[in-house]
């Protein structure tokens, strides 16, 4: 199985604070693996370290196929990326965002205007073509941002927290949205604070004072905690930080 | 005499309702959940009724007091925590809680039992700037300055959103404590999981409730049979219910997916290797059902 993601001992520090704690995880293609943590624990951190944000102290990881100590650059052209505080520019619309990020990518004018028209049937978007990002409707907004960050055809797409904010409709929507994006052949590596979307994801990590706790799928880590769902197994593991960052 | 009371208040901008005609009364000592996702009018409510902002029609009264004439009276018994940090940055924790004990007349030691147990949390750290806090102890310290000048009334403002939900669990607590002491509190979450936590809810949609009432009540109150279908492969499986004209709706819970029928006959037709459980629904499938109907 060929693997999008490995770390080895992969740490950061901020002078004595280990934010990041010698982490080893793999993920494989094709996988939604759900990355969770209270808050503090280090999930940020991991995260940009992952993107080719930030650099580690000690230890080493591959994304995509490359270093991320040593081929940021390449990194970043070859995942994609999505957070609820930043995902789109508001004073453009919808298809200039398109053409924005695939233009960042490199992407041919071609290529986008085909997988413009392409995105926007698929959303149900044509009417919304010009409308300015900051009219749309949240739950619009996060499908967009969404496709946004998949527009290049990145091997690995991070999201961070996507669905805050939106009734329970939407957000299942938003999901269908991302099992469409993984049957593509798309790996999704997502943080949630929603713990019925930790669910969702074939096997979740959750990370405690900067180490990763436990990994596994949803179901075995329930079996192993005696637990009712993913909300009792997190408050379990979470409830055992030392750090105090609450 | 309730401690909120609101009467068909409306508010509009422009030719956009932003609320239809709200009504809803808290008492003393309960705790008020106003569920809803973003853009559905929560803060605009929370902003009427702290006297910020005129609503176009309608009337509200919070512990008697008129929101409109009586607006002073109201902001010397309300706490109000709004959904963006509310709290001076550049002020340490310890000076931002002063800050607003002062504003108010009043003094931390004079009201300290009221917040003892959230501000113990956060007291090794009251040196350091508000902005420099993590989310959690942000939201302790806000809660904290919101109570210091010992209101009747606490209005909370999606208190617990982007916080994780160790911590999350643990200022539902808090609330649970306060309530208690009679005060009565009207927050506002878009966690289905916190609705449990209060003793009645609205859920709002689009600037319209849809439903007040306790929970359990709502949960019972829900007019169709629901099923859950759990499969290793529950993605495919949705999308075959959803082309099936027999299913009303099926969408994904954690790891299994609900599933209603149009109507009960249909059921024996949609066997095919499906096992269909019949199950209670969450308040989140009561919602969601709401939402649907309202549409």
């Amino acid at each position: 199985m060929e693997k999008v993601i490995s770390t080895n001992k992969l740490t950061k520090k901020f002078g004595n604070f280990i934010a990041v704690d010698s982490i080893e995880f793999e993920v494989e293609k094709g996988e939604i693996f759900g990355f969770l943590g209270a808050n503090g624990a280090g999930k940020t951190t991991a995260m940009r370290m992952l993107c080719g944000l930030s650099r580690p102290t000690s230890g080493s990881g591959m994304v995509a196929g490359f270093d991320i100590a040593s081929q940021q650059e390449d990194i970043k052209k070859n995942i994609g990326y999505m957070s609820q505080k930043f995902a789109l520019y508001d004073d453009l619309k919808v298809w200039e965002n398109l053409r924005l990020f695939g233009g960042i990518y490199g992407m041919k004018k071609k290529e986008i205007e085909d997988k413009t028209a392409q995105i926007l049937q698929e959303l149900g978007f044509e009417k919304e073509r010009n409308t300015l990002a900051k009219l749309l409707p949240l739950g619009w907004k996060q499908k967009l941002a969404f496709s946004v960050s998949i527009f290049h055809e990145p091997k690995i797409v991070f999201l961070d927290e996507p669905t805050g904010g939106v009734d329970p409709v939407t957000r299942r929507r938003f999901w269908e949205l991302i099992y469409r994006a993984v049957q593509r052949g798309i790996t999704v590596f997502v943080t949630t604070h929603y713990m019925d979307e930790a669910e969702y994801c074939n096997r979740v990590s959750i990370m405690v004072d900067g180490k990763i706790e436990v990994l596994d799928t949803p179901k075995n880590l329930k079996a192993a905690f005696n637990a009712a769902n993913m909300d009792d197994v997190f408050q379990q593991l979470a409830r055992k930080a030392t750090r105090i960052n609450n | 005499m309730k401690a909120i009371q609101v009467n068909n208040i409306c508010l509009n901008y422009g030719k956009l309702a932003i609320l239809k005609e709200i009504s809803f009364e808290v008492e003393r000592g309960e705790i008020f959940g106003l569920i809803g996702a973003d853009g559905a009018g929560k803060t605009s409510l929370f902003r009427i009724l702290t006297t910020l902002l005129l609503a176009d029609s309608g009337s509200a009264m919070v512990e008697g007091f008129d929101v409109v004439c009586d607006y002073k009276q109201i902001r010397k018994h309300v706490g109000y925590m709004p959904e963006r940090f509310s709290l001076y940055q550049d002020l340490t924790v310890e000076e931002n809680l002063n800050f607003f004990a002062s504003v108010f007349n009043t003094s931390v030691k004079e009201n300290y039992y009221l917040i003892e147990d959230i501000y113990r949390q956060i007291e090794p750290f009251k040196n350091r700037r508000a902005g420099q806090l993590s989310g959690g102890m942000k939201q302790k310290l806000a809660l904290s300055c919101a109570l210091i000048h010992k209101p009747s009334v606490l209005f909370l403002d999606e208190p617990t959103t982007g916080v994780d939900p160790v911590s999350r669990k643990e200022f539902w607590g808090m609330l649970k404590k306060l309530k208690q002491q009679g005060i009565a509190i009207l927050v506002s979450t878009p966690y289905m999981d916190e609705v449990s936590m209060c003793d009645r809810i609205a859920f709002i949609q689009r600037g319209k409730i849809l439903t007040v009432n306790m929970p359990q009540k709502i949960i019972a109150d829900f007019p169709h049979k629901i099923y859950s279908v759990e499969s290793n492969n529950s993605y495919e499986i949705l999308k075959q219910l959803r082309r099936n004209s027999a299913v009303r709706s099926v969408f994904s819970f954690g790891d299994t997916l609900h599933v209603i029928f149009n109507s009960k006959s249909e059921i024996q037709n949609e066997k095919n290797n499906i096992q269909f459980k019949e199950i209670s629904p969450t308040v989140e499938d009561c919602f969601m059902i709401l939402m649907e109907e309202s549409n």
